[in-house]
């Protein structure tokens, strides 16, 4: 047996060194042994050797022990190493573990270095027992600090150096000194303490010292502001929800005594049935008619039938539609945009996500697309009514995205309701059709696109129609030859439309 | 009106600020007080200083700057024609119980909503400002939740994404017809373009890659929104829907279901009566399957019975006793996707399993140390030395694997 001693609880550098000397000089798990200084350690029954040294510098095995290795085969028990490494998940581990209150976790964390010598992918085996096991401390320890974090309460103080916070706290685990330079990050500017039974921790606004351990005692037993905590505690608590297990299961009972809200618990449980069914049971009041005259004007939702007079009106009653179901699940109705003497109407599918979301025609992809193209074939979009067949956005979620859906005939026709009320009101000379939908809601039968684009048609309404693709078809298209080939040939269509303006 | 007291005020102002589920701090962007002249910090993950015994926690100073207002919504205390206790803050009083809680460390920061007094204009103003001196007077870092006034101006709304880690604007009913009805002074539209707004914003604050300059921070933590159960006779199935379309459209970080709870002096529009809170919980699960388990609405909504999720089981359960020949699944061989549907794995357990069969080939007894609940997913799965038969497909795995219910207390009437 042999035996390394540690210089306090939370020692890992000294227990580092000690175990990488015994793994290096071949001791057995079952054979190492590691006590803390002062910790209340008889020696041993079994132990026959001094506590190993540290080795200064450590990595570097003696020379004799080089020698032996060079005797023959590495022999299990009675192997040397030249010097090992470990991974950095083992040692970020083991950190933690050396944290928990355990009497055994420098065993166990001897074992897992040792088996790291055959093992060495052993620490990303989680299934493993005594990975597991190490891993589930960790989080124990983690844990703690994270309650640290939640359940410090600071008390003010003054001093001859003027306001100060001091709190009396009890970890789970030995986490003070590693959750410390939370309070120093979150607090630069106040000078603190924070005192645990395992040493403290102060911070004075320039350096973060460590201390030895403290007793309640020492710390301030009253704060003022806290019967404003304990008011904001219990009015925040509501009464009809009662879940008591939960509550204990995130705020260990052990937290409690150290918690001035606390105190309230047992009592705001006890009133909770009691006022639960009082107010089940008090019949309802009268309205309070004093301020009644106060009252916001009730919302009134435009019309679905609306006919308009002036293109605002219109907006007004795409806003109130429900004349399908797509206002359901979309922001708003998009409305067309554009100047009302306008000679040139374009109508394409459906408003998108981004249209959907500003309340405006083509402000999207495809609608950069159709600005660049209007540009090139010298039309200016501010002289121009821009609008959609159907003025809400159908789609499908998608997890965090909406996904596109064109729109079926039905709703098409319930939205040329909308549609027909822009063209009769703009009366412009020439409409262009971007896309089948739109060739539907313009043309009122669904056009064929590829054979018909580009061809002047008569419409009864005295107006020139015309179909041409949608932009977002020029958008899909993966082959860049062809995206170039179709992009001309709706420049032509473009051009063609300028001409007969 | 005589001045209360401070004292008097926080507790009608938190009590009346109650009912919003929201309590999150986590999701902002990571920063400290390190060479600030104020405090506070965020690390990313939110931290609840405090329970109540109604099992939720206490992250945030949750408070109403005031709780006249100008509406009369049905389902809320709040309400114009409601009798309760009214009280009014001050900015500076908001301010400085915010600074005394947070130096005491009770709190994450500040969730600041409000009636809606005079009008959202003005209302969103007055909670701007409280963000705003809090972050530019007193250099404080930690996290601040501004409550959307859906109505004011959108520049207001962009000033308190500025200043605010997350905003959110509560839909509250999942059918608006509902709103409508129960909230008249409401308008639905109204609020999804609000978010919609704010959606906008986060985007544009988010730094693109080939931009060197770093945009103006706008709400790092996102928007949030809640759905109130059981007020307006919306099924389940319907809420997930409505859920899923808020998320897609929006990029809500959390939808919050909040079930509709008795409130002193209630509406006579309104049933009261105990909330239903395992229909609340099991909403939760069905939407953090949406979230992280690659489940669509309509999928959980298989399992519905009437559109309603069964109270028995969880809707994970649920979905795989509705789909059993999906199962059993190969823990040694099946894809992250399908571990993600077994009941009883969690994301967590999955990412185990996963990378750990890299090197071992799982027993049965090693899924046991990755996972809770091995009685819940031993039907569903294979390893190397377990095969669950004809298990599976059992007629009574339902009854094997739902937790028996807990017997009711007898009335003593």
């Amino acid at each position: 047996m042999r035996t390394a001693t540690l210089a306090s609880e939370t020692d890992f550098d000294g227990w580092r060194k000690a175990a990488r000397a015994f793994r290096l000089e071949g001791i057995e798990p079952a054979q190492a042994r590691f006590v803390v200084e002062g910790a209340g350690a008889q020696s041993g029954l079994f132990d026959h050797s001094p506590p190993a040294p540290p080795r200064e510098g450590g990595d570097p095995a003696p020379p004799q022990d080089k020698a032996r290795d060079r005797l023959g085969p590495r022999l299990r028990g009675d192997e040397r190493e030249e010097g090992f490494s470990v991974s950095k998940a083992f040692v970020d581990v083991a950190r933690d573990v050396v944290l928990h209150r355990s009497g055994d976790r420098w065993d166990l964390l001897y074992r897992l270095l040792w088996r790291l010598r055959d093992e060495p992918d052993l620490m990303k085996v989680v299934s493993d027992r005594d990975v597991a096991d190490a891993l589930e401390r960790a989080k124990n320890v983690s844990r703690a600090g994270h309650k640290m974090k939640a359940f410090v309460r600071f008390r003010q103080v003054e001093d001859e150096g003027g306001e100060a916070w001091v709190a009396w706290f009890e970890p789970a685990h030995r986490v003070v000194e590693r959750t410390a330079p939370f309070f120093q990050r979150r607090f630069p500017n106040m000078r603190w303490s924070i005192l645990t039974p395992d040493g403290s921790a102060f911070w004075d606004t320039h350096e973060l010292r460590l201390g030895p351990p403290a007793t309640r005692d020492m710390a301030p037993a009253e704060d003022e502001i806290e019967e404003f905590w304990k008011t904001y505690y219990a009015s925040t608590f509501n009464p009809a929800r009662l879940k008591v297990k939960t509550m204990q299961g995130e705020m260990a009972k052990r937290y409690w005594k150290n918690l001035p809200e606390a105190s309230l618990i047992p009592e705001l449980v006890a009133a909770s049935t009691v006022r639960t069914d009082v107010m089940v049971a008090t019949p309802a009041t009268e309205p309070n008619v004093r301020l009644a005259r106060a009252t916001a004007p009730v919302i009134e939702r435009a019309a679905d039938d609306l006919v308009a007079s002036t293109l605002p009106e219109l907006g007004e009653g795409v806003q109130g539609c429900r004349r399908c179901p797509l206002w359901r699940d979309a922001t708003q109705g998009v409305c067309g945009e554009g100047p009302r003497e306008a000679r040139l109407m374009i109508v394409g599918e459906q408003p998108g996500d981004q249209e959907d979301l500003a309340g405006k025609p083509f402000v999207g992809p495809a609608g950069r697309v159709l600005d660049a193209a209007l540009e090139e074939a010298g039309i200016d979009r501010s002289d121009v009514y821009v609008t959609n067949a159907v003025k809400h956005f159908k789609h499908e979620p998608r997890g965090k995205r909406r996904l596109h859906k064109t729109p079926d005939a039905g709703e098409v026709t319930a939205c040329r309701w909308w549609l027909d009320q822009e063209r009769g009101l703009v009366k412009p000379k020439v409409v262009l059709a971007l896309g089948a939908t739109a060739g539907l809601a313009v043309f009122g039968r669904k056009p064929a696109v590829t054979k018909e684009r580009g061809q002047l048609v008569a419409l009864a309404d005295g107006a020139t129609g015309m179909l041409t693709v949608h932009p977002s078809y020029l958008l899909r298209l993966p082959d860049e030859q062809a995206r170039v080939l179709e992009r001309e040939k709706f420049m032509q269509d473009l051009r063609q439309v300028r001409h007969s303006l | 009106m005589a001045q209360i007291d401070l004292r008097r005020k926080l507790s009608v102002l938190a009590d009346a600020a109650k009912y919003d589920a929201s309590c999150a701090s986590s999701g902002s962007s990571k920063r400290d007080s390190t060479g600030g002249k104020g405090m506070g910090s965020t690390e990313g993950m939110g931290i609840c200083h405090a329970y109540t015994p109604d099992g939720r926690c206490v992250s945030l100073l949750k408070i109403l700057l005031t709780n006249f207002c100008i509406y009369d919504c049905a389902y809320c205390i709040n309400r114009v024609s409601s009798n309760v206790e009214r009280a009014r803050f001050s900015v500076q009083e908001v301010v400085d119980l915010t600074l005394n809680f947070y130096k005491r460390n009770y709190i994450e920061g500040l969730f600041l909503s409000s009636g809606i007094i005079r009008s959202g204009d003005y209302t969103m103003e007055q909670l701007v400002l409280v963000a705003k001196t809090l972050r530019e007077v007193h250099d404080f870092r930690g996290y601040i939740h501004l409550k959307l006034i859906p109505e004011a101006d959108p520049k207001l709304v962009e000033a308190a994404g500025l200043y605010a880690d997350r905003l959110s604007a509560n839909i509250e009913l999942p059918r608006d017809e509902a709103l409508a009805r129960l909230a008249p002074q409401k308008d639905v539209s109204v609020i999804k373009k609000a978010m919609g707004q704010v959606r906008l914003k986060v985007e544009e604050a988010r730094p693109q890659k080939r931009e060197k300059a770093r945009p103006p921070r706008f709400a790092p933590g996102g928007q949030s929104t809640q759905l109130i159960i059981g007020a307006d006779g919306a099924p389940d199935t319907e809420i997930l829907d409505r859920s899923a379309s808020l998320y897609g459209g929006y990029g809500l970080r959390r939808v919050y279901y909040s079930a509709f709870s008795p409130i002193p002096d209630a509406s006579s529009s309104l049933p009261l009566a105990k909330p239903p809170l395992m229909r609340e919980h099991r909403l939760y699960q069905a939407d953090w399957l949406m979230r992280f388990y690659g489940f669509s609405a309509p999928e959980i909504g298989e399992a519905a019975t009437g559109g309603m999720l069964d109270l028995a089981v969880d809707p994970k359960l649920a979905w795989a006793l509705n789909r059993r020949e999906q199962f059993p699944v190969d823990v040694n061989l099946a894809p992250r996707e399908m571990l993600l549907r077994v009941p009883g794995l969690g994301v967590k357990s999955v990412d185990k399993i996963v990378s750990v069969r890299r090197y071992r080939t799982l027993r049965l007894e090693d899924v046991a140390r990755l996972t809770r609940s091995l009685d819940k997913v031993r039907p569903f799965i294979t390893t190397l030395d377990w095969t669950p038969g004809g298990l599976t497909d059992a007629a009574d795995l339902r009854a094997r694997v739902a937790p028996v219910a807990e017997p009711q207390q007898l009335s003593l009437f």
